[in-house]
């Protein structure tokens, strides 16, 4: 029994060393999905964020538009929130854009 | 199976260790090879409590008494399907299940996150494995659920009684998941305010892990309250205790910022107050863990020792520093890019509902900290009562639920007055109507019941209305059959929907809590088999006793060692309603100066209730024999003085006998409330609409609306 349980706990140790220790191991291999999956870039967390900004937007605008039909907004106001909330989703979009380009 | 127990906890507390370490490390240097191993570290702890974790439940369900917590919880007497149950009764166990309960969610969110917010994650990983290497610790300094005794004792102590209910089973560790989701979106508030990354994104990664975190814990808040209803002999479900109170303060909290979460998503505001909520919400879970586990406060619902005071204090004071030095030195970063549009919003809404709920969790910190705070100013301890909470939770409680009904029929940004006539029209008339009902019905005694009903039917028909608009616009666009239309409208607005489904559940809970409250008739006299009594419209009369002997048959299959009740027969104006079978459960103690017969029956007795449970009503009732009568206990002295052990339940079977053949006067609890299982209801509501609204969309639909938004976008490009 005591044995057994000597294996279990050094099974447990390696067990515990080997997953903590892959990515170290692995640290000068060059990764499988290119230098931006090892590392996020500023310019490509920035983008994320940008990304994020944009469907948040988009959630925006259906939700604008579901007050709309359920008659919580009126045309004009519904009208000038709409128009408010594509101007801000163009402007990430030309933000995301420009991320891009360079 | 201790040693490897131990073994398990060292390496836990050297992982923890080392993760924090090498997440600090690689965030700090820019190194991601070692804040992924940092990562990993949560994983590996998360198998090692796993290992930990089945040893301790293996030795509780073997028996095996030379593990001192096994031989202080749980004994032979104690039914299998308990024992399994019993290793979070204790100390060290329920230590145990917060650090490894920790490390699954932990690891479960990190996974979730490892390609995203390496930085942020990084710090949160520290932070997580802060938490789990503080608790590891208590197991190997303070409380180590391995420590054992050789020789073993032949029999434990047994479950504590009131344990002994199916609840139990799952009410500590839906609790213990809630609160040990909380410090989730903790260690990633925290992570982002270290790492300076206060957008939305670090909001949207924990929404989910925040969501889950209220769900569990309003699980184990309804199903604690349901222990209290159905197994205290008091007849109520929640009387405002340190421990309940603890888990609703996060519950509260979180509510509030799964609100204005929402109002930082859309509008990119309030990041300085959802920041802090996500702070106040992990401090308060380690907080209610603290209260249940250092017997700090008078509970019945807490079962530790006041061993963990010291420690529980300085992390909680650490938490409380931290937070408000990171929230003041990064207030220039949390500053809103909005302002509100008008007060006549749903963000105003928000807003209200917040204040409310973080007034509420004040009331309640204080009413439960009362007796801390009156000792440190005036040295003597007080405390304050359920009329207190109710004074000022009542009207606070009547604010929100009429919020819930408000806040649904208002748009985001801007709604004109003009709107809010027409959308609050037949809301208002609704509960204008349900007043006028009530009132001519006779209702008029019960002022805030009767403002809760109406504030109720407000909501009903407010979120009434917003379906019925939804289904409608939904028939109109895709011109499909009601049912359909309706199931794609919740299908394609889960959070909104889902939300909705959550006010209603909340609106039908406080109804149920306000009818039982307010219409409860109840009564405590002492009956002999015959006689009976009156309580409300109903009749009950004792007709006879009951005895049940031997752990096998207990009436309620808990394991005491002599059940003594009675057969109740429930009529109304003539009519048999129920027949119920209240006992109070005898168990077994250690005690070895109460004889061989007197020590089992000489634990703590247990009530078990009977009640009639109906959608209109509850009849709930308990008994309390009198087993202190002069024949009885001269069996008990008999049997002490010429049985053995081994054959001293010979004696509880004439005891048993005797009190069936001549009964005692019983004293007998009755309860008649009304609408009682509409909290449960309201409950299952709310747990509901919470699934739906936490539900992940369908990744097709999400793409398909996402392109959908796109194209629109970008006609809106010409329009702008």
């Amino acid at each position: 029994m005591s044995v057994l349980i000597v294996l279990i706990a050094l099974v447990l140790i390696a067990g515990v060393i080997f997953v903590v220790s892959a990515p170290l191991r692995n640290a000068n291999r060059p990764p499988a999905g290119g230098a931006a999956q090892q590392q996020l870039e500023p310019e490509s967390a920035e983008r994320h964020e940008l990304e994020v900004a944009r469907e948040a937007k988009y959630r925006e605008i259906r939700d604008a538009e579901l007050d709309y039909r359920t008659g919580k907004l009126s045309r004009e106001d519904y009208e000038a929130v709409d128009g408010a909330l594509r101007t801000e989703a163009v402007e990430i979009l030309n933000r995301i854009e420009a991320s891009a380009g360079e | 199976m201790a040693g490897l127990g131990r073994l398990c906890l060292l390496l836990a507390l050297a992982v923890c260790a080392y993760g924090i370490g090498a997440s600090l490390y690689g965030v700090r240097r820019g190194r991601v090879e070692f804040s992924e191993s940092g990562r990993r570290s949560v994983y590996a702890l998360a198998g090692i409590l796993t290992v930990a974790f089945v040893i301790l439940e293996i030795a509780f369900l073997r028996n095996d008494f030379a593990f001192n917590t096994v031989a202080d919880t749980s004994s032979r007497t104690t039914p299998a399907f308990y024992r399994a149950a019993a290793v979070w009764s204790s100390q060290e166990g329920s230590l145990l299940l917060w650090a490894w309960l920790l490390s699954l969610w932990a690891s479960l969110a990190l996974f979730l996150t490892r390609k995203r917010m390496r930085d942020v994650a990084a710090y949160a990983t520290a932070i997580l494995l802060g938490f789990g290497g503080f608790f590891v610790s208590l197991m190997v300094f303070y409380a180590t659920p391995f420590a054992t005794t050789r020789p073993a004792p032949a029999e434990g102590v047994g479950l504590d009684p009131l344990l002994r209910f199916p609840t139990m089973m799952i009410h500590p560790p839906m609790l213990y998941s809630g609160y040990t989701l909380c410090t989730i979106p903790l260690a990633f508030g925290m992570g982002a305010l270290l790492a300076r990354r206060v957008d939305a994104e670090w909001i949207r990664a924990i929404r989910r892990f925040a969501f889950a975190a209220w769900l569990f814990l309003g699980i184990g808040i309804l199903l604690g309250a349901r222990w209290s209803y159905s197994e205290l002999g008091w007849g109520g479900y929640w009387g405002w205790d340190a421990v309940e109170n603890a888990s609703l303060m996060p519950w509260l909290t979180g509510t509030a910022f799964l609100h204005s979460l929402m109002i930082q998503e859309k509008r990119g505001m309030l990041k300085v107050w959802n920041v802090s909520l996500v702070l106040a919400t992990g401090t308060l879970a380690i907080m209610g863990t603290f209260l249940v586990r250092s017997g700090i406060l008078n509970s019945i619902h807490a079962f530790g020792g006041a061993t963990l005071g010291v420690p529980f204090v300085t992390l909680i004071g650490v938490l409380i520093a931290g937070s408000i030095y990171l929230v003041v030195s990064r207030r220039d970063m949390l500053r809103s890019e909005h302002r509100l549009d008008s007060l006549l919003s749903r963000e105003s809404i928000f807003l209200a509902n917040n204040l409310v709920l973080v007034g509420l969790c004040f009331v309640i910190f204080w009413g439960t900290y009362f007796p801390l705070i009156s000792k440190a100013l005036t040295g003597q301890e007080a405390s304050v009562g359920p009329p207190w909470f109710d004074r000022y939770t009542v009207p606070l409680a009547l604010v929100l639920v009429l919020l819930s009904g408000i806040g649904p029929v208002i748009a985001w940004r801007r709604a004109t007055l003009a709107n809010a006539r027409r959308n609050f029209l037949a809301p208002v008339l609704v509960a204008l109507l349900t007043l006028a009902v009530l009132l001519a019905s006779g209702v008029q005694q019960k002022p805030f019941a009767i403002a809760m009903f109406c504030c109720g039917a407000f909501v009903f028909a407010s979120i009434g209305q917003e379906f019925f608009r939804g289904v409608r616009a939904r028939r109109a666009m895709a011109n499909e059959a009601a049912p359909v239309a309706l199931l794609a409208l919740v299908r394609r607005n889960r959070r909104r929907y889902g939300g909705y489904i959550v006010h209603i559940g909340i609106a039908v809970l406080f109804i149920g809590v306000a009818a039982s409250s307010s219409f409860q008739h109840a009564s405590e006299l002492g009956l002999s088999p015959g006689q009976s009594t009156r309580v409300g419209a109903y009749t009950v009369r004792y007709v006879r006793p009951t005895a049940t002997v031997t752990p096998k048959y207990d009436a309620a299959h808990t394991g005491s060692t002599l059940s003594l009740g009675a057969v109740l027969d429930v009529t109304k104006h003539g009519h048999h309603v129920a027949t119920l079978l209240p006992s109070e459960g005898y168990y077994a103690s250690q005690e070895a100066s109460q004889g061989s017969v007197g020590s089992l029956i000489g634990g703590q007795p247990v009530s078990h209730v009977a009640l009639d449970g109906g959608v209109t009503r509850d009849v709930w009732t308990a008994i309390e024999p009198d087993i202190e009568t002069p024949a009885l206990q001269r069996i008990v002295k008999i049997g002490n003085r010429t049985l053995p052990p081994e054959d001293a339940v010979v004696a509880i079977g004439y005891l048993a006998r005797a009190y069936l053949q001549h009964p005692p006067q019983a004293q007998f609890h009755f309860i008649v409330s009304p609408l009682v299982m509409w909290i449960w209801i309201g409950g299952l509501i709310v747990f509901g609409g919470g699934l739906i609204a936490i539900w992940p969309a369908p990744s097709a639909v999400r793409r398909r609306v996402s392109m959908r938004s796109r194209a629109r976008a970008a006609h809106g490009l010409a329009r702008a």
